[in-house]
């Protein structure tokens, strides 16, 4: 059953990521990372992250394609006729990483049988309490330095989009 | 866990993969910063991952400052943009040669 649902989510998941470089209109490649990011939440619900598949559709599907989404309409872009012309670059680093991929899992498979570990999953607090738990003891720091982030990057965006910030000083 | 954890990072990385060679074949500016996107899930599949086979929840935290970061790019990613389509009427990274010329 649990191989069903991940290769379902899989499935979609590779062809939509596909469909996002392939597809030359961007609104249909936003379209495209949007029906992905539905099934990356749905396969964190196979990996019992629940919150966090939540968490994906309301930030990832709510508010980063919606803005994305935002600035294709407002830029009025037409669909691209032709491809950036450094397609060899992209195929031999494409191959290289490909390979690379292989080689590291079968390498993987043929040395190491990492056990598994050992801990069985218990019944204990839920995962939304697990994340909490974890976010504000262990990684407190490293959290307020993720809002800093935010703080940095919502000043950057406002000055960087304002059109006539410099005029109006002087 | 019935489904080995080999098929999730075979999974991540093709969608990592995927996201690559978008960046470098594609000349939107914009499909380029989706395919950005595509190479951060990819990330965030293999945290996941990771996270319910070793049962640690460090992974799924991780996954947060991921999308954290995913937001104050496109944030100033996208503001970069329109203020390259307002210097120059263009999002395509052909016309963007300024120091080449």
């Amino acid at each position: 059953m649990d191989h069903i649902f991940f290769f379902y989510f899989a499935a979609v998941i590779a062809t939509t990521s596909l469909l996002v470089v392939a597809l030359r209109n961007p609104v249909y490649s936003a379209l495209a990372l949007l029906i992905m990011f539905f099934h990356v939440a749905g396969l964190y619900v196979t990996l019992h992250a629940e919150f966090l598949a939540a968490v994906q559709i309301v930030v990832y599907a709510g508010a980063i394609l919606v803005l994305y989404l935002f600035v294709v309409m407002l830029l009025s872009v037409t669909s691209e006729e032709r491809y950036h012309n450094q397609l060899p670059v992209a195929g031999l680093l494409g191959v290289v990483l490909c390979t690379e991929i292989i080689l590291l899992f079968f390498q993987s498979q043929a040395t190491a049988s990492a056990p598994a570990a050992s801990v069985d999953p218990v019944a204990g607090p839920g995962n939304t309490e697990l994340i909490g738990e974890a976010l504000y003891s262990t990684y407190l720091f490293p959290f307020e330095v993720a809002s800093l982030i935010l703080l940095v990057a919502m000043i950057g965006a406002i000055i960087l989009a304002k059109k006539d910030i410099h005029e109006r000083v002087q | 866990m019935t489904v080995p954890l080999s098929y999730y990072l075979i999974l991540s990385g093709f969608v990592f993969l995927t996201g690559v060679v978008g960046v470098l074949i594609r000349r939107n500016i914009i499909v380029i910063l989706l395919s950005v996107e595509l190479m951060l899930n990819a990330t965030n599949i293999n945290f996941v991952a990771f996270s319910d086979y070793f049962h640690n929840v460090a992974g799924q935290v991780f996954v947060f400052f991921a999308l954290t970061v995913a937001a104050a790019e496109v944030a100033v990613g996208l503001a970069i943009i329109i203020a390259l389509h307002r210097a120059n009427s263009s999002i395509y990274i052909d016309d963007l040669n300024l120091l080449k010329r």
